[in-house]
């Protein structure tokens, strides 16, 4: 167990060397940050101060060797265009990314297990039938797009067609409350509100995945020996279903729902972006346009670490839920 | 001389009846079976054809900017051009370019992105995939370890980091997606040559001495195939879906070159305004798209995997 931990990490230490260098390289040559933060009318003299000021003026692998020395003591450098350290940005917009991203899969999880199961037991019905094909569309249409006709639909047309329909905020995060020093919206109304459209976007497209899986784990299920037991022994069909298939589909549904957080998260980016929700998606999307460098490469760090860890835990996890696992065998 | 005959040997047949059951119609008649998959189909032909001829069938060429008038910009659907030659049956956008039109110029930058994309990681991922099943060990390993690694990161970050790093073109949007897609055909080729790799033709084709990469090439590569074939029509829906997404974002193709994805973005502007037929119909237009190619590939999916099979 302990071997195959160090042995994750020590793969997480060399994605993260390799994507850094890759990145702070690939910004380098792709354009010259200075352009964009001086406007044209500087003096030469406030140009060259400003790139001695970022340390621009030195050889590429002098500037990537600084970084990763000051990085290995947390230092990721300042962000050109905010002026403040690139992981304190990070870590400010990640809790509204966190947020959204644990109640959408809420979401999906709660609709996408009972109308799983629900499909899985009854796989001819004529509503198993319409909730697969909806998944379909659930996962085979864009993030993107459904936040858009989200926002066609509940902030623009209904309100308007509807008269006295509410018109859902699509914009924006709304008053958050302060816990632990952690900025939530998830605890007032106007939060809510504003949270509902975007959780439901990303929550859409992993609900659709989590019906389908939980209808084939059911599937899969239902002819085995112990549950044709359970129902020898005159159980009740709702402690069949409840306890005996539930708990065995648990797993696989456990495993995948972590693992498509880390998904969700990454793809928090879209979203995040239409609904100008304040997290670090929209913080990496507009440092990249911005080729603000270090708040880029400092988001990539934090994304890997974070992967590398869920992963990780996933994988632990797997092992606990499920005894026949053996986490060596695996490890290779 | 021995490797011509083995090759040249006529295929083994059953019996021949009055009408042979050759895999193929097998295939055609199991896929007509789902009517949603042929609905699917007929999507998919429709919107291709739509992209295909777009510079024949479409009113407008949008990337004439001589041709568009100004004041014709944000027109509702169904207005007529000020000049009075053409109906926007769709609208115009910002540009005032005609919606269909531009939508039709857009759909073929979307496939033509999604399909040579989807071609070259089907090319890159089976090579990778079949050379680490063949020669197994190190060479093997060191293969899986890399997919691995790249499979453990969500598809939109890796495209959108090189596309930081590349810059913006259709080119660069191309180069993105093979890289994000190449891992997936790398994992299910070998998985597909293991499985082919210990079936006794292959033996046959060793103990006749055939060259290694004859029956690489000839023998493995053949046979590993459908499953691939399957997986890259979904992920042709993928490619265009990522492709979008990345446009919609900013960061995909030119605004010179607008795939739907773009026009999307483009329209989003204008939705609050009330202008909803900017976004709205390219987005319908993506959407059947996608729809068409995924009820497609989920059937054959269906069809072609051994375990339903009959």
């Amino acid at each position: 167990m302990l071997v195959f931990i160090i042995r994750r990490l020590m793969q997480a230490v060399v994605v993260m060397v390799v994507m850094s260098a890759l990145v702070f390289g690939g910004i380098y040559l792709v354009g010259n940050p200075v352009a964009m933060l001086i406007s044209d009318q500087a003096s030469e003299a406030d140009r060259l101060a400003v790139i001695r000021e970022l340390g621009l003026d030195q050889p590429i692998w002098q500037q990537y060797l600084t970084f990763v020395g000051k990085a290995l003591v947390g230092d990721f450098g300042k962000s050109f265009r905010a002026g403040e350290p690139a992981m304190r940005l990070i870590f400010q917009h990640m809790p509204a990314t966190l947020e959204l991203a644990v109640i959408a899969m809420t979401f999906a999880v709660l609709v996408g297990v009972p109308l799983g199961m629900y499909a899985g037991l009854r796989p001819d019905s004529l509503s198993a039938r319409s909730i697969m094909t909806v998944s379909i569309l659930g996962f085979s249409l864009p993030t993107f797009w459904v936040g858009l006709m989200l926002i066609m639909l509940f902030a623009v047309a209904l309100p308007e067609w509807i008269p006295g329909w509410p018109r859902l905020p699509s914009s924006g995060r709304g008053p958050t409350v302060d816990i632990l020093g952690l900025k939530l919206s998830f605890l007032t109304a106007q939060g809510w509100l504003h949270l509902l459209l975007p959780a439901l976007t990303l929550a859409l497209a992993k609900g659709a995945l989590i019906i389908r899986l939980t209808r084939a784990a059911t599937r899969e299920v239902l002819p085995m020996d112990y549950v044709k037991f359970a129902r020898a022994k005159g159980l009740s069909e709702r402690r069949i279903v409840g306890v005996h298939v539930l708990k065995n589909i648990a797993i696989p549904i456990a495993t995948v729902t972590g693992l498509e957080l880390g998904q969700v998260i990454a793809f928090a980016v879209v979203t995040e972006t239409i609904f100008s929700w304040p997290g670090m998606g929209k913080l990496l999307i507009d440092s990249i346009l911005l080729l603000d460098r270090p708040v880029v490469v400092a988001y990539l760090v934090v994304i890997v670490f974070f992967l590398v860890l869920l992963n990780l835990l996933v994988d632990i996890l797997y092992s606990v839920l499920d005894p026949r696992v053996r986490l060596e065998a695996t490890a290779r | 001389m021995t490797d011509l005959a083995a090759d040249k040997l006529p295929p083994v047949t059953g019996p021949a009846t009055a009408k042979v059951e050759t895999p193929l119609r097998r295939l055609v008649a199991q896929f007509c079976e789902s009517k949603l998959a042929v609905f699917g189909l007929v999507l998919v032909v429709v919107v291709a054809i739509a992209a295909i001829l777009a510079p024949w069938l479409a009113p407008q060429n949008p990337y004439d900017i001589a041709k568009l008038d100004i004041f014709d910009s944000k027109m509702p659907p169904g207005s007529a051009s000020s000049d009075g030659t053409l109906t926007y049956w769709l609208g115009t956008d910002g540009q005032a370019r005609d919606m269909l039109s531009a939508m039709m110029y857009g759909l073929r930058v979307s496939l033509l992105v999604g399909a040579v994309s989807v071609v070259a990681a089907l090319a890159i991922g089976t090579l990778v995939g079949l050379v680490a099943a063949f020669f197994g060990g190190r060479v093997d390993s060191f293969l899986m370890r890399c997919v691995d690694i790249q499979l453990s990161f969500p598809a939109i970050l890796v495209a959108l980091i090189l596309l930081a790093v590349l810059g913006q073109g259709v080119d660069k949007v191309l180069y993105a997606l093979i890289a994000v897609q190449w891992a997936y055909f790398a994992r299910a080729a070998r998985a597909a040559a293991l499985v082919e790799r210990e079936k006794e033709y292959i033996e046959a084709a060793r103990c006749l001495a055939l060259p290694q990469r004859r029956i690489l090439w000839r023998h493995l590569l053949p046979n590993c195939l459908p499953p691939l074939i399957v997986i890259a029509t979904v992920e042709v829906a993928h490619a265009i879906a990522l492709e979008a997404t990345l446009s919609f974002l900013g960061l995909g193709v030119p605004v010179t070159e607008p795939s739907l994805g773009k026009l999307i973005a483009n329209g989003f502007e204008f939705l609050m305004a009330g202008k909803y037929w900017i976004a709205l119909f390219p987005g319908l237009a993506l959407a059947i798209a996608l729809i068409g190619i995924n009820l497609v590939g989920d059937h054959l999916r269906d069809i072609l995997n051994p375990r339903n099979a009959r």
